[in-house]
């Protein structure tokens, strides 16, 4: 556990040092910010709780914007140091290759944990500071939007670590993982739409649909956020959908969960046998 | 572990990539306190063989035993003795050269402090706490080495450990692996730079397409080659000396300067002429170099293949 614990403090020391985090946590508070500003004003008539239109709309952007920043730090962090030469010496060490791996993923992790939780509590903050009062229930909402959108990160993390460890050069790794991100996060939904509009409900049976959806991470996100909870289903639009899911909130986590641990371990299994 | 046990033993080692055989059955061992040059041109097998004593990849035939251990297990305990400097280093530039050893140092459970002294003793005192991105070639090169030098390896495995560094820091690290040698570390390096290796080794392996060409200490590799001893003499005067044979055995490199061969076993005999002869001014004599030796067991080689 030492291994791994050494590895993911440098990682997340690079990190630093690189502005990942700066440069993340900056993007995610800007976008926050312009949002919560943004949709306040609306929000004031309907009477819904900031907070809530908060976590509907924040959940909306973390579906494009957290996989894509998971994938740019993860896809090289094989790969990259395949080719740099840095991982061989870094393997002479008393260290399994399993624990640089998970050593990495945990830096990557907390990287991103602290970029989202920094960035989107920014625009918390400041709704707190200048509206009023805001319900329990709407903080513990924004606390599990927080949270899953930390668990999507990691599900892209270990996406982009399979990824280079299944390739031999940067560029292709490069490719697959602006080709992954595009399929989960616009085609499938797109496809997913298609295919329920040209089956007109003959075939597809609500089992088979909530399967589809849990066989993408971006999915079981934004079900979790957007019609998980009652308060904020009712504003997000998704009553309709959620009403005749049978996932339920711990499934779908589950589902995100599942989707961090699964490519996670096939990375570290693929990596294990790489010829060096 | 036994006393007598090589550190390092290799018993008809090989290992293919596909259709390509990188070595191919290699036996040596080496000893506690040995120094040995690995000595080859490039794509000859050193790097592989070097990755394959510190189990980085597994041989395809052959038996390897390094610290008394298979070190294709990867045992933690072997490669905290075992220290490595891999050919053109390379460092996450991101990280100042500090931060880097530390890091190191931590993962074979060496104390700090110890990093903070290798820094100093290859001369990147003064460089530790700014990023490697920075460096020079030489200063990469000086912190591969104190990474290799953590934790008193009991094995050093150098690839081209010379390449890129001042002739000054050269001759310090040559010493600093003459007194670790002493101290019973056995060092294994590998280099292209033959003429410096003289005097700095006393084993020399040279490998060719991944099999060992020869094997065995400079005075032992010179007199299996029986390569010609060269006299290099001035002369007082205008007039050469009768003796100094015929004409193909002689070169005249420059005014006043004649460069005579002689076989190993001839070389007295010339040797007690010249000095009894009031003509020669001042002599040398000129041993086959390394580089010399080298060429002439790659053309043995490459004779016996035909």
């Amino acid at each position: 556990m030492r291994g791994v614990l050494l590895v993911a403090g440098k990682e997340i020391r690079e990190g630093m040092r690189n502005r990942w985090v700066l440069a993340a946590t900056l993007l995610l508070a800007a976008l926050a910010l312009t949002l919560t500003f943004l949709g306040a004003a609306p929000a004031g008539r309907v009477g819904a709780s900031a907070l809530d239109v908060v976590v509907v709309s924040l959940s909306s952007l973390s579906v494009f914007l957290l996989p894509l920043i998971a994938l740019l730090i993860s896809h090289d962090a094989i790969v990259g140091e395949m080719e740099r030469g840095t991982m061989l010496l870094l393997l002479s060490y008393p260290l399994a290759r399993w624990q640089v791996v998970l050593g990495k993923f945990l830096g990557h992790l907390a990287i991103l944990a602290v970029a989202t939780i920094l960035g989107y509590g920014a625009a918390a903050l400041a709704l707190a500071l200048t509206g009023p009062a805001i319900a329990p229930a709407s903080w513990q909402a924004f606390a599990l939007m927080i949270g899953s959108s930390v668990l999507l990160g990691a599900a892209f993390v270990a996406l982009g670590y399979l990824v280079s460890a299944l390739v031999r050069d940067r560029g292709t790794a490069a490719g697959i993982a602006v080709g992954l991100w595009l399929l989960m996060v616009l085609i499938w939904d797109m496809a997913l739409l298609g295919l329920l509009v040209a089956d007109q409900g003959e075939s597809v049976t609500a089992g088979m649909l909530d399967l589809l959806l849990l066989l993408n991470p971006t999915d079981a996100y934004r079900l979790f956020n957007l019609a998980g909870l009652a308060d904020v289903r009712m504003l997000s639009g998704m009553a309709a959908l959620a009403g005749n899911s049978a996932l339920s909130a711990p499934v779908l986590l589950a589902a995100l969960v599942g989707w961090a641990l699964v490519p996670l371990l096939a990375a570290a299994a693929v990596f294990a046998r790489r010829e060096l | 572990m036994k006393a007598d046990l090589p550190l390092i033993g290799l018993e008809g080692v090989a290992k293919r990539y596909g259709a390509v055989e990188a070595v191919r059955d290699v036996s040596f061992s080496l000893p506690a306190g040995a120094r040995v040059a690995l000595v080859g041109h490039n794509g000859a097998g050193k790097t592989t063989l070097m990755k394959l004593m510190l189990g980085l990849i597994r041989p395809s035939a052959g038996r390897l035993h390094v610290l008394g251990q298979d070190p294709a297990e990867g045992a933690a305990e072997t490669r905290r003795r075992l220290g490595w400097l891999p050919e053109n280093v390379t460092f996450n530039p991101a990280l100042t050269g500090r931060e880097l050893l530390c890091f190191f140092a931590r993962l074979k459970g060496e104390p700090v402090s110890g990093a903070d002294a290798l820094l100093e003793r290859v001369g990147l005192g003064a460089a530790s706490r700014r990023r490697v991105g920075g460096y020079s070639k030489g200063m990469r090169q000086r912190l591969g080495l104190a990474q290799a030098l953590l934790g008193s390896p009991r094995a050093l495995l150098l690839d081209e450990p010379t390449t890129g560094l001042d002739p000054e820091v050269r001759q310090g690290l040559y010493s600093m692996l003459s007194d670790l040698a002493e101290g019973g570390t056995t060092v294994l390096l590998s280099s292209h730079a033959l003429e410096e290796l003289e005097g700095q080794v006393e084993r020399v392996v040279i490998l060719d397409h991944g099999s060992v060409v020869a094997d065995g200490t400079v005075a032992e590799l010179r007199r299996l080659a029986r390569l010609p001893i060269r006299l290099r003499l001035t002369l007082a005067g205008e007039e050469a000396p009768e003796w100094f044979g015929p004409a193909g055995a002689m070169r005249q490199p420059g005014p006043g300067l004649f460069e005579v061969s002689c076989t190993p076993e001839a070389k007295m005999e010339l040797l007690r002429q010249a000095t009894g002869d009031r003509r020669i001014a001042d002599l040398d004599l000129l041993p086959p170099t390394l580089d010399e030796l080298y060429s002439h067991f790659l053309r043995l080689r490459q004779e016996a293949a035909r």
